[in-house]
């Protein structure tokens, strides 16, 4: 199988702004991240808040360029290229994100919005417009629409007309940042759908990122547990459904709301303090109910537990508790 | 703690503001063209003359020695003498300042005193009778110059019937025509924003949840929103009472008040170098005090501030 | 098949507002519109709703269906202009709410009725410390002193779960962890014992562990004070996991309620089938996702007869027509459809 994107040890860090930050260690935002992605499938990237998964994204489009480590994108690897021919391969990538307000102009015709990048390749006018139009009935939108401005549609509409921009500039691949998590529920399903019709019909790759476990699941094909800015789990979805091994992975897994569960008001909850971070321990030793004193020595590495399914803890021996999805 | 560490930080900001006015002030005035010795010393003067005045500037020595000297005596507060009264600037400049601080402040308790309340009542009645009388009191209040109510205060309130002395300053007697002249026209400034303020936090969230709380419309409004709605308000006030610090010329002039700002029109229209450079020095410093005063008072009031 | 006055007295519901002592808040029939330029909305079109001590009552529906039009009402914060209630009653321990005096409904809020609103961050005052948001309520609805109050305020983070409560009373809300201010708002909603606890869409903000935090919380809270719960959420998982009833709310009208397992199991109306068939899920991989076509009305443009017809793959003449009354069904299971018994969903 081919793969489209190789993302070894990738690194972000971000600087505090004044002077007197500049000499504290920096803050890490993605700690060396690695994955594969092959052509076709789509990879589900999950975690919560400040777990680094939007930096991820936006470092493999350069649009924050890492701090270090290898985006290796159909065989090229992007870090030495020249303006021109970065250019020419970030076309290829596109990303959607959460909140199309702020992702279309609004002073900008949808149409418009749509033609921009076509003009920066220099494309033709009648082609452009054949182009946009196309776009848009791909995405379910009338395109005699195009003339309208966006806030003359929906939340639902404006997303597809997001998708539909990103596909203008005929993407191999797409990053899907929390898509559907501003959208009422009976949108979400459509748009959902749209994003799986269109993977068939222009065979997209796609990158998902969203911290609901149950739509990541639906889904990819191969998920990606993040934790402050690391991998903590990396399996096929059905290792990781069937099979969740990481502490943290498990904690995602109890505290997401289902369709069949109840939730029991059993023992007090304290709200978690954050533990003082010994600085090689294991970063998620602080919340962790399977901790032992080897954990706050050691940072675990990812481990391949069988099969390609990759587990950063030292305890990591396949975990029968959870029943099998 | 974090208090000190942001009013340090403040303090260094004002120093470094003090400084690089000093500087601007220095290069201004040299590049201004025209020798000032000449200017001083008239059109008749001996070549000499000119020269014992170029000394006494020092306009003789070097640029940069100049520069050092004039920082060094910034920072003892000595400006030198007038040209015109050889009185020391900082003297004349100190027997002035209360005067002019006086007014300002008596100014600015007017403002605040009209405006404020006025302006939360607008906003909290809106569309009533204060509201509108509120607002026409501001655009009037916008629209006067001042020196126009001034002469009016006076035309009125000393001349056609005399409650008020014509001039004079010996007591604040003197002090509260010009006061409410001043005041007017800052009120105006502040009523609108007091208004825009309150009205901004009366449609924000945390009053939704007051209201929910079951608290008192009183306490709804004067306990939570209006703590938020002065914030604004405060650093506002604040630059205002900067400004008429600075000497509210046009107030002095008209009223014939002897404070700093008739002390520097007339050390512009003589020529006093020294007083000028003293004077906008002067009022420069005063100027980022209050700023700092603000700051430190707005990050008191406010805690989100802080953390910044 | 409408249930006789009878059979309703039978089951402790009434409609002259002699409710049954257990059932703490009966909405009755609410219909409330909104005066806009551009038409008017009709924003609640005839609710039923009731929530019953020691219950947690689900209100399930999308953006704009009226859910927090609902809750806004029964608190008495819906701006009557330019809002306008048409009619009902909205009950609480047996008198009507919405003929009590402002006066009077104002010292319910807070103090029988209370509420946790969605995002803690603009809902909670950044000029006023901690210690005093929750102190002026005990002030003012229990009358306590200020030490004694200070004092159960401390008692009371203590309760939610807060850590270093002396600290953060003296504090400010932004100084606090988005879960933190959420557990906040909770303590202040709960410190004068309320009878009745709306959550609106209280967790959506946050992530999914803190979430599980503060529904724990929720559920601990409703134990320890004998509440009743209205929990409002668009989320289905959620409101599956924390409710005892469920109501679904589609454009201003309840479809659906039901106790939670025969909703979720056995949905009547074809919406709520809808719904459950579209999210998405581990088991559902590989399969398209039911997707209801269109999207939800306007409440300027509400259609004819039954709301939901234009997107109903179920839709005949009669739905376009006849606005469908809300029948029971076995079990105290409420559905207003025209074809329920004659058509289904095939998933």
């Amino acid at each position: 199988m081919d793969k489209l994107l190789e993302i070894r040890n990738l690194v972000k860090e971000f600087h505090g702004r004044s002077l007197v930050a500049r000499r504290r260690s920096a803050f890490r935002a993605v700690d060396r991240v690695s994955f594969d992605i092959e052509k076709n499938t789509v990879f589900g990237l999950v975690g919560e808040s400040g777990c680094g998964k939007t930096t991820v994204s936006r470092a493999i489009l350069h649009l924050d360029p890492p701090t270090s480590g290898d985006v290796c994108f159909a065989g090229a690897m992007l870090e030495g290229l020249s303006g021109k021919e970065l250019r020419s391969y970030r076309r290829r990538m596109q990303i959607v994100f959460q909140d199309p307000n702020g992702a279309l102009n609004p002073k900008l015709k949808v149409g418009a919005s749509l033609e921009e990048g076509l003009i920066n390749l220099g494309v033709q006018k009648r082609e452009r417009l054949e182009r946009v139009e196309e776009m848009l009935e791909l995405v379910g939108i009338s395109p005699s629409h195009r003339n309208r401005y966006p806030h003359e549609f929906s939340g639902g509409q404006k997303q597809r007309i997001v998708v539909a921009r990103a596909l203008t500039m005929q993407p191999d691949f797409l990053v899907l940042d929390e898509p559907v998590s501003n959208l009422d529920v009976s949108i979400q399903a459509q748009i959902i759908n749209l994003l799986l019709d269109l993977k068939e019909r222009l065979s997209l790759t796609y990158l998902f990122i969203s911290h609901d476990l149950n739509l990541v699941a639906y889904l990819s094909d191969r998920i990606a547990v993040m934790y402050k800015g690391r991998i903590v789990e990396m399996g096929s979805t059905e290792q990781i459904m069937n099979q969740p091994v990481h502490p943290y992975t498990l904690r995602l897994f109890s505290a997401s709301p289902t369709l069949h569960g109840t939730l029991e008001s059993s023992e007090k909850l304290q709200e978690n303090e954050p533990v003082i971070q010994a600085a090689n321990g294991c970063p998620y030793a602080g919340q962790c109910d399977r901790k032992d004193s080897s954990c706050l020595e050691q940072e675990p590495e990812l481990r391949d537990i069988g099969e390609g399914h990759l587990v950063a803890c030292i305890h990591s021996k396949p975990s029968y508790d959870r029943p099998p999805a | 703690m974090k208090l000190l560490v942001f009013a340090s930080r403040r303090l260094g900001r004002l120093l470094l503001t003090i400084f690089l006015i000093s500087t601007i002030v220095f290069f201004v005035i040299r590049i201004i063209p025209g020798d000032p010795a000449l200017v001083v010393a008239g059109m008749d003067a001996t070549e000499e003359a000119i020269e014992a005045i170029r000394i006494k500037l020092g306009t003789d020595q070097p640029l940069a020695a100049q520069y050092f000297q004039w920082l060094w005596k910034v920072v003892r507060f000595d400006f030198g003498e007038s040209l015109i009264s050889g009185q020391g600037v900082m003297d004349l400049v100190f027997q002035r300042f209360p005067l002019t601080l006086s007014l300002a402040v008596l100014g600015i308790l007017i403002s605040i005193v009209i405006a404020i309340p006025l302006g939360v009542i607008s906003a909290v009645k809106r569309w009533s009778a204060w509201d509108y009388a509120g607002m026409a009191f501001s655009q009037i209040g916008m629209a006067i110059p001042s020196f126009w109510l001034g002469i009016m205060l006076l035309l009125i309130l000393a001349v056609k019937i005399p409650i008020f002395p014509l001039f004079g300053s010996g007591s604040i007697v003197h002090l509260i025509l010009p006061a409410i002249s001043l005041g007017i026209a800052r009120a105006a400034i502040i009523l609108r924003l007091t208004r825009a303020s309150m009205i901004e936090e009366l449609s924000k969230e945390y009053v939704i949840t007051a209201r929910a709380k079951g608290l008192t419309e009183r306490m709804v409004k004067y306990k939570h929103a209006l703590k938020n709605a002065l914030l604004p308000v405060i650093t506002i006030t604040g630059i205002q009472l900067g400004y008429m610090l600075g000497g509210a010329i046009i107030t002095e002039q008209v009223f014939s008040l002897p404070g700093l700002g008739r002390l520097f029109l007339t050390g512009i229209y003589q020529r006093d170098f020294p007083l000028i450079q003293g004077g906008v020095v002067f009022v420069a410093i005063i100027f980022s005090l209050i700023n700092f005063t603000v700051d430190i008072l707005y990050s008191v009031l406010n805690p989100r501030i802080r953390i910044e | 098949m409408v249930k006789s006055d009878t059979a309703k007295a039978v089951e402790g519901e009434s409609m002259d507002g002699r409710g049954n002592s257990e059932q703490l808040l009966q909405v009755w029939n609410l219909d409330v519109s909104f005066e806009l330029e551009r038409g008017t909305a009709r924003a609640l079109r005839g609710i039923d709703l009731t929530v019953e001590t020691g219950e947690i009552h689900g209100l399930v529906g999308e953006s704009g269906s009226g859910k927090t039009v609902t809750s806004t009402c029964v608190m008495g914060l819906l701006p009557v202009p330019p809002a306008r209630i048409n009619h009902g009653q909205i009950l609480y321990k047996g008198s009507d709410l919405l003929k009590l005096s402002e006066t009077e409904r104002r010292r319910i809020r807070g103090r029988e009725i209370a509420v946790v609103f969605q995002e803690p961050a603009k809902y909670l005052n950044p000029a006023l410390r901690v210690g005093e948001q929750i102190t002026e309520m005990l002030c003012l609805h229990l009358e306590m002193e200020r030490d004694r109050a200070t004092e159960r305020a401390q008692e009371l983070l203590e309760l939610v779960g807060l850590p270093n409560t002396r600290r953060i009373l003296s504090g400010y809300p932004h100084e606090l962890s988005g879960g933190m201010k959420q557990r906040m708002m909770i303590a202040m909603a709960v410190c004068c014992d309320p009878s009745i606890l709306i959550a609106d869409e209280p967790t959506t903000a946050l992530d999914v562990t803190l979430q599980l935090q503060i529904l724990k919380l929720i559920l601990q809270l409703r134990d320890r004070f004998a509440m009743g719960v209205l929990f409002i959420s668009h989320d289905l998982a959620v409101v599956h996991e924390i409710s005892d009833r469920v109501s679904v709310i589609y454009a201003g009208k309840i479809v659906e309620s039901a106790d939670r397992d025969r909703l979720f199991n056995e949905p009547l109306h074809p919406y709520t089938q809808l719904l459950l068939l579209s999210i998405p899920d581990a088991e559902k991989r590989g399969q398209r996702l039911k997707v209801i076509p269109g999207r939800v009305p306007d409440a300027e443009h509400i259609p004819e007869g039954c709301a939901f017809h234009p997107r109903c793959p179920l839709a005949e003449k009669i739905c376009s027509q006849e606005v469908p009354a809300t029948a029971e069904h076995a079990g105290g299971h409420t559905a207003a459809c025209h074809m329920i018994g004659k058509k289904w969903i095939n998933s």
